[in-house]
């Protein structure tokens, strides 16, 4: 803006403050439902828009499970919370470490079937998890891993974004760090670990955010996938408590379980924001 | 500390079917001890050079031997030799200590003794200072002399430096120069020097060598490059302002150019088209000279160079600026002594023997 | 930036090694799982595995002759556009007032990013809760202005439901996107704009957006690509589809025809039609992206 318009510049703050309230009020509303109780939501709808108080019994029953006053069973959130964390961690570490090695083979060594592979891994930037649910479920069944960890893990780790993402990066590390670390002696693994290893500490870090958020996230794959509900994330598990219609649900308990689920993701998002806008914005470059 | 052999070396690329050929074979001896500088234009094929010594590029043709040892097929870590990049090449996340460690310690030498190297040359280079902090809290000035720190604590037998003093400004590079100098005097191990900078040549270097195109056109001291350049390349690439270089028609002892004539106190080496080369300071203003048209005089402080039109070929001439300054459009005349004329063959380019 | 590195290691093994984890995870869980679902879908299968027949591409012919699948394309189109348009507009909106103002951005930022951490399913969750029929606050509210909202008998209120819960989701991406695009604008332009007697108004239309129809370009397709894909999860929270199959976008189709109406071949067939689609947006994408050149 080079002309100096304070009108425009209070505008501009308006139309902000309307953007933020717009994109919190869901955010407030579940807040405050989830300090209230079922049949303050249900019998005063609509449900006020101040704070109740039954914020430690709803939670506590949503994560340590409990009964509706309708005699029903609410499952508890407080496993679900675990695979959740399990399964977006290992996802998360398992996708950057071998993206990082198979960078590192593509930038920095020239091998037979380099192309093949490359290629290769391009197409799975193509195609989400959701087109090839089917077949995959069947992969993982016929591999004898339904209801495990792994199961639910390790397909998400099949597609490429990391790895681009690191590609690019390694291209812009300077060829004389290598060829003076080559004279130093240093063999390729060395190299790696003493050099390109920390230089990769942003991008490591962005990635790991986004990832983690990916992981959690996770809705069709759990869906399909188990059957235990032990192994249920909680993001999918959501779901399953919104069978009752309208009245029927425990809005409270399903409304901070949605606050629970939403908690780690926004953290990590939050406290790691400056790494996270970076690595989002760098990736599609 | 060792001698170094290039011989017949050539290099190709490969760009598809296609193969270019950057270095037509090229041989040259340094001595142990000596410190040689590479010269030439952007292109001519002297970092290639370089790198091939380093181990950083193949060697296509012929052999480079360290001590008496080929290394045609030895991992640059083995050559023993270290090298100075021109961007520094420090590793950003290590404090200068550990970059210049860093050979040492993948070398397992024990830490007592990396910890007294990597001192001692800090010591040499007054970098002491600074050897916990980073590369990035440091000048261009500072991280070269770190980066020299790291080739000298290999006390390798060969130091290879890739352009070094080019980041860096003007007033940096003189000082650097002098320390690079001092640095060989007292360590006195054999250098390649590699630059475009025909006056870091004439300073650093024992021995120059060359190059043009893939070619070494002469190797000698400084003074034999510049009192006897044996091409046309050499002659107007050495020397600021550079040598004056025309065609001429000679025929005993007058010459002829562009409908003027003039004599000469000797005679021509032989007879036909010729070229003929003067540096602009071994012309003296004499009003018998030979006629030459001013067309701009610039002053650079103690002199003053003198541009103009010699028989219809540019000309430049230094003269002392406590002389009177010619005018633009003046004609003076030039006293040019036979010796201090070069001759050369108009088809080879080479120097004509006298 | 290189496309290719000088420098290169020389082992032969090295690479093999660092390269096996991904080539083998990518093919278990990628290709042969896309290879099945293009076998798939050219066979008619018995539910239970009993037995299969290969038949062409009768699968495909069967889509596209079924008048519910078109109606799910159409759904699907109308969703996607809706979603990427009004996603983009508002996004582009907040992230130009975000660019003006010199403080307070970074909050701004913060508070307008957080929501690409929530799950597609949460939100779904969450827009379903504030606009239940009987309970939800927005529903009440809408009743008191007179409109009647039950997005489980109107068919296009369930679709506005989850436009809404998707785009709102979407913001935050957008809006970081928009907003790195348009501070890498270099200042000089606008200033020269300016000097050249352009008013803001008039500056944005030629100057600014034309120079970040890259990013819109960009955004357009990963909106596109999200709607058909990523917002599964809302559908599936929000309206399961219906009412009837008033939100049923094709890849809740597939979903719904695999796995609860058990039709393995028309799924398949589905899935490889989606496939298709994807790859073509993603070449268009990097075919236009790689012509660009940065300023």
């Amino acid at each position: 803006m080079v002309e100096r318009r304070p009108v425009m510049t209070l505008v501009a703050h308006l139309v902000l403050i309307i953007g933020v309230l717009l994109v919190s009020f869901p955010l407030y509303v579940t807040l405050v439902a989830s300090t209230q109780t079922s049949e303050q939501i249900v019998q005063q709808a609509p449900m006020s828009l101040l704070p109740g108080s039954n914020l430690i019994d709803t939670y506590r029953a949503a994560l340590f499970g409990g009964q509706t006053a309708s005699g029903s069973r609410i499952s508890p959130v407080a496993p679900m919370l675990k695979v959740s964390f399990i399964c977006a961690m290992v996802i998360a570490l398992g996708k950057i470490s071998i993206s990082m090695l198979s960078a590192f083979a593509f930038v920095y060594f020239r091998f037979p079937g380099r192309t093949l592979c490359f290629w290769m891994v391009f197409i799975t930037l193509m195609l989400p998890v959701e087109v090839r649910i089917g077949p995959t479920y069947q992969v993982v069944a016929g591999l004898g891993l339904l209801n495990t960890y792994a199961g639910l893990t390790v397909p998400l780790i099949a597609s490429a974004t990391a790895t681009f993402l690191f590609r690019q990066f390694f291209l812009t590390v300077p060829d004389e760090l290598t060829e003076a670390s080559r004279i130093d002696g240093a063999g390729p693994i060395r190299f790696f670990i003493d050099v390109l290893l920390p230089l990769s500490a942003t991008s490591i870090a962005a990635l790991f955010v986004i990832q983690f958020i990916y992981g959690w996230n996770q809705y069709l794959w759990p869906l399909l996938f188990t059957t235990d509900e032990s192994k249920y994330p909680i993001v999918m598990g959501i779901r399953r408590m919104l069978g009752g219609g309208d009245a029927g649900n425990e809005w409270n308990v399903v409304m901070a379980t949605a606050i629970l689920a939403m908690l780690p993701p926004a953290l990590v998002v939050l406290l790691m924001q400056k790494w996270f806008v970076k690595g989002l914005v760098d990736a599609e470059k | 500390m060792a001698s170094l052999s290039i011989r017949d070396v050539v290099k190709d690329y490969r760009a598809g079917l296609r193969v270019n050929r950057v270095i037509h074979g090229v041989s040259a001896e340094v001595a142990d001890g000596e410190f040689i500088v590479i010269v030439g234009p952007s292109g001519c094929g002297k970092s290639t050079l370089l790198r091939m010594v380093a181990g950083l590029e193949e060697i296509t043709g012929g052999q480079i031997a360290i001590g008496q040892r080929v290394v045609n097929d030895i991992e640059p870590a083995e050559r023993d030799i270290a090298m100075v990049f021109q961007n520094y090449a420090l590793y950003p996340h290590m404090s200068v200590f550990d970059n210049m460690a860093y050979g040492l310690k993948i070398a397992r030498v024990p830490r007592d003794e990396i910890a007294v190297r990597v001192r001692r040359a800090a010591s040499i280079l007054e970098i002491e200072a600074f050897l916990d902090r980073k590369p990035g809290q440091l000048s261009g000035g500072q991280r070269q002399r770190v980066a020299m720190g790291r080739a000298i604590v290999r006390e390798p037998q060969v130091f290879l430096f890739d352009e070094p003093l080019s980041n860096l400004d003007a007033r940096l590079r003189a000082q650097t120069r002098i320390e690079i100098r001092k640095l060989h005097a007292e360590l006195g191990v054999t250098s390649l020097f590699v630059t475009h900078d025909q006056v870091e040549a004439m300073t650093l270097a024992q021995r120059v060598i060359v190059m043009n195109a893939g070619l070494i056109e002469q190797i000698g001291t400084p003074e034999e490059i510049y009192r006897a350049p044996e091409s046309t390349f050499v002659a107007g690439f050495i020397g600021a302002p550079p040598m004056n270089l025309m065609t001429v028609r000679g025929d005993g002892s007058s010459l002829s150019r562009a409908g003027c004539e003039w004599s000469l106190s000797g005679s021509v080496p032989r007879a036909g088209d010729l070229i003929m080369g003067v540096r602009p300071e071994h012309a003296r203003l004499d009003d018998r000279g030979w006629p030459m048209q001013v067309e701009l005089v610039e002053l650079l402080g103690a002199e003053r160079l003198i541009h103009g039109r010699l028989a219809d070929a540019p000309f430049i001439v230094r003269t002392d600026a406590r002389l009177a300054a010619p005018s633009a459009g003046q004609i003076v005349g030039l006293d040019i002594a036979p010796e201090s004329l070069h001759w050369f063959d108009p088809t080879s380019q080479k120097r004509i023997p006298a | 930036m290189a496309i290719e590195k000088r420098v290169r290691f020389g082992n032969r093994w090295l690479p093999w090694l660092l390269v096996a984890p991904q080539m083998v995870v990518v093919t278990i869980f990628f290709f042969w799982p896309a290879g099945s679902a293009l076998y798939q879908s050219v066979l008619l299968e018995d539910a239970f595995g009993g037995s299969s027949q290969f038949v062409g591409l009768d699968n495909f012919n069967r889509l596209f002759s079924d008048g519910s699948y078109l109606a799910s394309f159409r759904t699907t189109a109308v969703f996607s556009l809706l979603v990427a348009s009004c996603g983009i507009c508002i996004a582009l909106l907040l992230a130009v007032m975000a660019n003006r103002v010199i403080r307070g951005a970074t909050l701004y930022t913060t508070l307008l990013v957080w929501p690409y951490a929530v799950a597609p399913a949460i939100a779904g969750v969450l827009w379903l809760f504030m606009f239940a029929p009987s309970v939800g606050i927005v529903s009440h509210a809408l009743r008191s202005l007179g409109i009647e909202w039950n997005h489980l008998l109107n068919g296009n209120q369930a679709m506005a439901l989850i436009i809404m819960a998707a785009v709102w989701k979407q913001i935050s991406y957008n809006f970081l996107f928009f907003l790195a695009g348009l501070q890498s604008i270099p200042k000089s332009l606008i200033e020269a704009a300016a000097i050249d007697g352009a008013r803001p108004w008039h500056r944005f239309w030629t100057i600014v957006f034309p120079l970040l129809s890259p990013t819109t370009f960009f955004l357009l397709v990963i909106n596109i690509v999200y709607a058909f894909f990523d917002t599964f999860a809302i559908v599936d929270a929000a309206t399961q589809g219906g009412p009837g199959k008033d939100t049923a976008i094709l890849v809740y189709k597939a979903y719904y025809d695999g796995f609860k109406a058990m039709d393995l071949g028309g799924s398949a067939a589905q899935s490889v039609i989606l496939m298709a689609i994807v790859i073509a947006l993603t070449v268009v994408q990097f075919r236009y992206v790689e012509r660009r050149v940065q300023y």
